[in-house]
């Protein structure tokens, strides 16, 4: 559509800006009280600061001791990721290529399980998961992950395997290549658009979930950036001043991913969520 | 030499879906069927013996807990406002990308930002902003909308999750509108326009009727999250004040890990998953009769 530019156009466009400033206005108030005296925030917080201040960001650095639960949030985050492409683009693959009654079956059960509510199976997993030790364990709320993360990336790789052409597979296999040989050299390459999917929509949730590392990592040392942040909440109550602080710690780094990948992460969900 | 190969094709599929389903049934599928049965049983989660009660809980649940139906209502209430609102204000932001606007992807952006922010992050972000931050503003411009006391009164603390919610999920519905506005067919609409119907009209008889997929796949996505709606609500409002905007969510969540009452707690969170399960497959059946072959 290559419509003129016109008053119309011009007049959608300073509508656009002014929708995009009250959007950015929450994160304009966070950053700016973040660097003021506690004082400072009571007496105006639309204001711009008399004086930035870092000491906010040195204490709370140390307080919720940063580094480590973005550690934590990144080993979190990257194993699952990692453990939940291997796994669902194999069996999508498999399921695809082996048409029958049994394929059928397990693709509706992964899927239909994406109605469950995370609270109808959170109080049992609890009990099932001590039993296995898998709580208090960074190993353990990876494997949890996997278990949550098949169905939507089983569902998203079914989807893909079925536009791609079974020749150059049949061809592999008449040279004498072996199932995983075909699979890992010469399919999943291919399967590289939905991996790029899959990988984003489960970070963004990995990344931020809450509830599930909450109720499974006990010891402070354990602790993601959620967690971390919220139980310096939960002790500093109204002090806004380290509060906010933390919560700009808090929410950069996953800014910084969307920044650099944001036409990926924008495309990616576009796709993920058409059928 | 038959039955070789055979054996061969069920060890190789095996090999590749073992692993998922494997995962899966351990994570999800036998919790899911433990918490059938914990919900016939007085349960406390630490005790070693688990006794039967047969349908007590339910009738408990059903007969005398006036916090969960509260819970219930204002969670279906949520759910209803949210929907409406976030993808009201999801489709109008996508008709409006969808000009040959020249800030158009900075736009697009700058709207999809407060997606990737967890929702516990967001609910202290805008308690911050409710309290200190409205004032501000209201103290600048004298609008009484920013003086309000939002999170302490019943009315407007429903309605300040309801914007929160909206200003998170409106983005990701406008991605999803755009990429459906994307694949609409320009000859169509440039036919309907030389036939003389104005914008609205093909708004309503062209655009929408071509991209309900959409509107099907953005409605069941947030019927499903503002129906299970917790890091937000805890951080934002904790369920205050008075327990009036306690989600569904919190409640079992409280009922299982503060009241220590994991039977009663399983029993709460199998009719939450029924309900949740009739709203999303209602919603998708009707909207799905509605969609037409382009």
């Amino acid at each position: 559509m290559n419509a003129k530019y016109s008053k119309k156009t011009f007049l959608l466009e300073v509508i656009g800006i002014l929708i995009a400033f009250i959007f950015l206005i929450p994160f304009y108030f966070v950053a700016v009280n973040s660097v003021k005296g506690f004082a400072e925030i009571l007496i105006d917080a639309a204001a711009w600061p008399k004086e930035i201040l870092f000491s906010n960001y040195a204490k709370v650095w140390e307080i919720i001791n940063f580094p480590r639960a973005f550690w934590n949030s990144l080993v979190i985050t990257v194993f699952s990721n990692i453990g939940l492409v291997v796994i669902s683009s194999m069996a999508a693959w498999k399921m695809v290529r082996t048409p029958g009654k049994l394929s059928k079956f397990l693709f509706i059960f992964f899927v239909s399980a994406m109605v469950i509510p995370f609270q109808t199976v959170m109080i049992p997993l609890m009990k099932l998961g001590g039993a296995l030790n898998l709580t208090n364990s960074i190993p353990g709320l990876i494997i949890m992950y996997f278990g949550f993360g098949v169905p939507l990336s089983l569902f998203l790789y079914h989807g893909f395997v079925k536009t791609v052409p079974m020749e150059i597979e049949e061809s592999a296999r008449v040279d004498g290549c072996s199932q995983f040989g075909v699979f890992w050299r010469i399919v999943f390459p291919l399967l590289k658009p939905i991996t790029v999917t899959v990988v984003i929509l489960n970070t963004l949730w990995i990344w931020n979930d809450f509830l599930l590392p909450m109720l499974v990592l006990q010891d402070a040392e354990l602790r993601t950036i959620p967690l971390a942040t919220s139980s310096f909440f939960a002790q500093y109550t109204k002090q806004w001043d380290m509060g906010l602080a933390a919560l700009v710690l808090g929410i950069t780094p996953v800014i910084i991913f969307f920044l650099f990948l944001q036409k990926h992460i924008i495309k990616g969900i576009a796709a993920g969520s058409i059928k | 030499m038959k039955r070789k190969t055979n054996l061969l094709k069920i060890l190789s599929y095996a090999a590749f879906v073992g692993p998922a389903l494997l995962f899966f049934l351990v994570i999800q599928i036998i919790p899911f069927f433990m918490g059938i049965y914990y919900s016939f049983t007085s349960w406390n989660g630490v005790s070693s013996t688990v006794e039967w009660v047969g349908l007590e809980n339910y009738i408990k649940i059903f007969s005398n807990d006036r916090q969960f139906m509260e819970s219930f209502l204002f969670t279906t209430k949520f759910m209803f406002a949210a929907v409406i609102i976030s993808n009201l204000i999801g489709f109008s932001l996508a008709l409006l990308l969808n000009a040959a606007l020249k800030t158009r992807n900075i736009l697009r952006t700058v709207y999809f930002i407060p997606n990737v922010i967890g929702g516990l992050l967001l609910g202290f972000i805008w308690q911050f902003i409710f309290v200190k931050g409205f004032a501000s503003i209201g103290a600048i411009t004298n609008i009484p909308f920013f003086k309000l006391a939002w999170l302490g009164d019943e009315k407007t603390a429903f309605w300040g999750i309801v914007i929160v919610f909206a200003w998170q999920i409106s983005g990701y519905m406008m991605v999803i509108y755009i990429a459906a506005l994307q694949g609409l067919d320009t000859n169509l609409l440039e036919a309907a326009k030389i036939d003389g119907a104005n914008s609205w009209t093909i708004l309503r008889k062209i655009i929408i009727p071509l991209i309900l997929p959409a509107f099907t796949i953005c409605f069941f996505l947030t019927i499903s999250m503002a129906f299970k709606i917790f890091d937000l609500n805890l951080s934002l409002t904790g369920g205050g004040p008075f327990n009036s905007t306690q989600s569904v969510a919190i409640n079992i969540y409280q009922e299982a890990f503060q009241n220590n009452r994991y039977g009663l707690g399983t029993a709460k969170s199998i009719l939450f998953f029924l309900v949740v399960a009739i709203f999303t497959t209602v919603q998708v059946l009707a909207t799905k009769k509605r969609e037409v072959e382009a």
